[in-house]
């Protein structure tokens, strides 16, 4: 396993994840990341992250049923598993502690 | 679907993807594509597609899957090992490895080419379908004491052979010309046969367009395809006229493929039917009846079953039987040909075999040059695994079988053996287009031949086996314990192989060192002989066409006023060669019952002072007697036949209708045939009619080249049709050497290989024994021994082998070559001088070999040698 760092890459990809629970394939996060961010994602690039996050256990993968969509293709599925459901809480956590120390006079 | 991604991104994909992310990366890639075709269109979407592809061609992605098993050992696994370690050991050792390697590569090499050789030689004539039912007729004929043996035949034999003998199923007489043959604006000088139409199915000719000609066509010719190439080009030669010899015209019947290289008939260009020869030819309008006018060759199809020797006594006395039988005592019979090229010797009415000598010559130097290499290969592994003893401990201590090692240590020899093979295969394909220009063969490499795979691999895989059994057998044997605590058992008596292998490898080198010597000075001997003519300069230019016969006063006086020649004049065939003889030749106190053969030459009045002869005694032929056309002169081997004191103004009976010739002179022997043999009795005599050559001595101020210039256009001028076709005395009688000067070339290229393999060989035994003897030489450094002492005491035990070896090969290079020397009348002597030079290269070689090894380990520093424990 190895170190639990995760990118800023990643972590969107993570997130898109578990936004798409149940049918998250690496179409659907390019489709997802698209929408949300608004920018155009390659799809090796996302391939490569959910490869990584696999290898450091974040989430979880396995073949799913084939649809007529993908020409009879079968797709695999991630799910995010619960230690990467703790690194995202932790990150979450991390920027809200980092948010309050911001001073109030910083804005002004 | 239509509409689909780019097909080369698709291909790309599968050729670099790991094979289990393919099914779902291209569904991805599908899935967004066809998505994207709704958003933002086809062109914008394949673009996308390709753009991704991109994207997930990473090397995340495209490592394989980790099957994360653990491998199972299995029998490859340690073979790889064995490998690994062979490898390994290769690499340490690149001095021993290059010796052995090469070393066998070469021995496989030289016998790789004879076996091609070989090969060629016995396939020789084996390309004709009915090769073993076809044969030639020869007859042998007593003239003097022996029996002696030709090919030429009379016309009517055929005939009484065909209608009498059901033996024969097909009976065809041949003869072979050289012929001017013109069309158009190309005229060639070329050789080709005259043959009836049975020859044809008898070589079972392979005629590729038109038509073989029957018995009834006469004016037809068929060419080989390589001649109607030269004449034709690209045309169809099929019906197209071609003129021969300036005189008849005949009409392209058909064209046939080139009759085999290495067949009887090579430089058979072109067939036309015997009918045409028979019609036209002078000779043959007198010999169509003629019994005693043996000048044509008959070939002959036995009947299937028919036995050649059976058939040969049938026919013997045919000659014999008919009326008036020649006092030569013809016996018919047939040389079958299968053995027109191995077996073409006779003596005394014998087959003494011929060719096949050399066949067995070099069979046995092949097979001798590839043990040298096997020797040195099994030598060389052995003197080198007693190094490895210690890996053999170890290996046994952490748990190799007995049968593990010998695996090793085989597989060890067979990479070798095959290494070398391999390196052999790319020896003879550089080395083929030599060998093939000193053999004067044309010969490939069998690649598609599976006998030749078959018998190198096999000899290959038998080397590897020889070579390693020794490790294999005999340190697979060692205890691990004794061998690890240091006891090295190196007992003298496993050496003794070892040397008897290297005193073999010096026989034979001796052996082929002196045979090279022998064979070189008996070439050189002969070359030497006074020939008893002047050959520098002098040229000779055939008569083909009747219009450069019969002007012999304006063709010599135009050819004079030139400056290009020195002398002209016109004799019988060429000075190198001597054609036709007789019997029918008497002379005062001749034995009566004895036939002996004078050989006969007709020339004009300048022969002699233009071929420059040396007259013994007398004078020579003079346009100032009128008398001289009944005038002879002999050479000297003619006066002793006839036993004349004082030959000049005797008289000889010959001719016919017989005449008296006086004797006006005696020249010396004069070497027209072969310069191994002693020159026959001859005479010269004046003949205007009788001649076909044209002599030339050139003008020793003029070079070569402009003086035939200036002659070609003389000659052009009375024969503007012909090609100017000339030949120098020199050249033609090089060739009289041809064969000999190939074998001592051949013999003297294996010495050099013996040797060399043998010196590779003890230079790899040297270092070996030198490294070995580290310690002992550092020990007597210090104790006071000079480089000297160190280098004697190296090379002792080699010296001694060389003598041995020396005192082996004498008596049998003496005996296999007084025997081959034994083939020439006139040959050199086999001196000691020649044992002695050979003894001494052999010592010279060898000590150079060994003393780089020796020195080396002598000059070492005994500080060095001796620290180390």
């Amino acid at each position: 396993m190895k170190g639990t760092y995760l990118g800023e890459f990643e972590e969107v990809v993570l997130l898109a994840v578990a936004i798409r629970t149940g049918d998250a394939y690496g179409a659907a996060v390019v489709n997802e990341i698209e929408q949300q961010m608004g920018r155009s994602v390659n799809l090796g690039a996302v391939h490569s992250a959910l490869n990584r996050l696999q290898e450091k256990g974040l989430v979880n993968s396995e073949m799913g049923g084939m649809t007529a969509e993908r020409g009879g293709r079968r797709k695999r599925l991630y799910t995010v598993t619960a230690y990467g459901r703790r690194a995202l809480e932790e990150i979450r956590q991390l920027r809200n502690q980092m948010w309050g120390a911001i001073p109030n006079t910083a804005w002004t | 679907m239509l509409r689909h991604p780019p097909r080369f991104a698709t291909r790309l994909l599968h050729w670099f993807l790991a094979p289990h992310r393919v099914e779902e990366l291209e569904g991805d890639l599908d899935e967004l594509f066809q998505q994207r075709i709704r958003q933002v269109g086809l062109r914008k979407a394949r673009w996308r597609y390709v753009r991704d592809v991109v994207s997930v061609l990473r090397p995340s992605l495209i490592k394989r899957e980790d099957t994360k098993t653990y491998p199972k050992p299995a029998m490859t696994t340690m073979l790889r090992n064995y490998l690994k370690v062979a490898f390994r050991n290769l690499a340490k050792n690149r001095v021993y490895s290059f010796i052995n390697i090469f070393g066998l590569a070469s021995g496989m090499t030289v016998a790789m080419l004879i076996g091609l050789w070989l090969y060629d030689e016995l396939s020789f004539d084996r390309q004709f379908k009915q090769y073993n039912r076809l044969a030639k007729l020869w007859q042998f004929v007593k003239f003097d004491v022996e029996k002696a043996s030709y090919d030429v035949m009379p016309i009517p034999l055929a005939q009484e052979l065909r209608s009498k003998y059901p033996d024969f199923e097909s009976v065809g007489l041949s003869v072979t010309r050289s012929v001017i043959l013109a069309t158009g604006e190309r005229k060639l000088l070329k050789t080709g046969n005259y043959v009836e139409p049975d020859f044809i199915s008898m070589v079972s000719l392979n005629v590729v367009a038109g038509a073989p000609f029957g018995a009834n066509d006469m004016n037809a010719i068929l060419l080989s395809a390589s001649l109607a190439n030269v004449l034709f080009g690209a045309e169809n030669p099929v019906n197209k006229l071609i003129k021969l010899d300036n005189k008849q015209t005949v009409k392209v019947a058909g064209v046939y493929k080139d009759f085999p290289a290495n067949s009887t008939f090579n430089d058979v260009t072109f067939l036309i039917p015997w009918q045409f020869f028979a019609a036209n030819d002078a000779g043959a309008k007198l010999d169509q009846n003629e019994w005693d006018s043996n000048s044509y060759q008959i070939y002959a199809q036995l009947k299937p079953g028919a036995d050649f020797d059976q058939v040969s006594a049938k026919i013997k006395d045919i000659r014999m039987k008919h009326d008036n039988p020649p006092g030569y005592k013809p016996e018919f019979f047939l040389h079958p040909m299968t053995k027109w090229h191995l077996f073409a010797d006779f003596k005394d009415g014998v087959n003494t075999g011929g060719l096949i000598t050399f066949v067995w010559l070099f069979g046995s130097i092949g097979v001798i040059v590839l043990l040298l290499a096997c020797i040195n290969f099994m030598n060389l592994s052995t003197a080198r695994s007693e190094k490895r003893a210690k890996e053999v401990g170890i290996r046994k201590a952490i748990g190799s079988l007995r049968s593990q090692l010998i695996a090793q240590f085989f597989s060890e020899s067979l990479l070798m053996a095959l290494l070398a093979f391999i390196l052999a295969m790319v020896f003879v394909q550089l080395t083929l287009p030599f060998f093939n220009q000193v053999a004067e063969k044309k010969m490939i490499v069998l690649w598609s031949n599976p006998w030749f795979w078959i018998a190198g691999i096999g000899f290959s895989l038998l080397t590897g086996l020889i070579a390693g059994s020794y490790p294999a057998l005999y340190l697979s044997s060692f205890q691990p314990i004794k061998v690890l605590k240091g006891i090295r058992r190196t007992s003298r008596s496993a050496t003794i192989p070892r040397r008897v292998l290297v005193g073999f490898q010096f026989t034979v080198s001796v052996t082929l060192i002196i045979g090279t010597i022998i064979v070189f000075r008996q070439v050189e001997h002969a070359k030497d002989r006074p020939v008893g003519y002047s050959r520098s300069g002098l040229v000779e230019i055939g008569i083909m066409t009747p219009e450069l016969a019969g002007h012999y006063d304006a063709l010599r006086n135009d050819l004079l006023r030139t400056g290009a020649v020195s002398g002209m004049s016109e004799s019988s065939n060429s000075v190198t060669v001597q054609y036709g003889g007789t019997t029918d030749i008497s002379w005062k106190g001749k034995k009566s019952g004895s036939k002996p053969l004078v050989m006969t030459n007709y020339v004009s009045h300048d022969y002699g002072k233009t071929v420059g002869w040396q007259l013994k005694e007398g004078r020579d032929f003079s346009r100032t007697y009128s008398t001289d056309t009944a005038s002879v002169i002999l050479n000297e081997a003619a006066v002793r036949l006839m036993g004349f004191k004082n030959p000049i103004g005797e008289m000889v009976r010959r001719g016919s209708p017989s005449r008296e010739y006086q004797v006006i002179g005696v020249i010396k022997d004069m070497v027209k045939e072969d310069p191994f043999k002693p020159v026959n009795p001859a005479f010269f005599a004046i003949n205007y009619g009788n001649v076909n050559t044209i002599n030339l001595r050139l003008a020793p101020q003029l070079s070569a080249h402009e003086a035939l210039e200036k002659i070609e256009q003389v000659v052009k001028s009375y024969s503007p049709d012909s090609p100017f076709d000339y030949k120098f005395v020199d050249d033609q009688y090089a060739q009289k050497f041809g064969v000999e000067e190939r074998i001592g070339r051949l013999a003297g290229g294996f010495a050099i290989l013996a040797i060399l393999i043998s010196c590779l060989g003890l230079f790899g035994l040297a270092s070996f024994m030198a490294e070995q003897r580290t310690k002992e030489i550092g020990i007597r450094k210090v104790l006071g021994a000079s480089v000297f002492n160190v280098w004697q005491l190296l090379s002792k035990e080699f010296v001694m082998l060389i003598v041995i070896a020396f005192c082996l090969a004498t008596p049998i290079a003496y005996y296999v070559l007084s025997d081959w020397l034994q083939n020439y009348p006139y040959r050199t002597e086999l001196s000691w001088w020649i044992f002695a030079a050979a003894g001494a290269g052999a010592l010279f070689v060898t000590l150079l070999t060994i003393s780089y090894q020796s020195i080396k380990a002598a000059l070492m520093n005994p500080v060095k040698s001796l620290r180390s424990e």
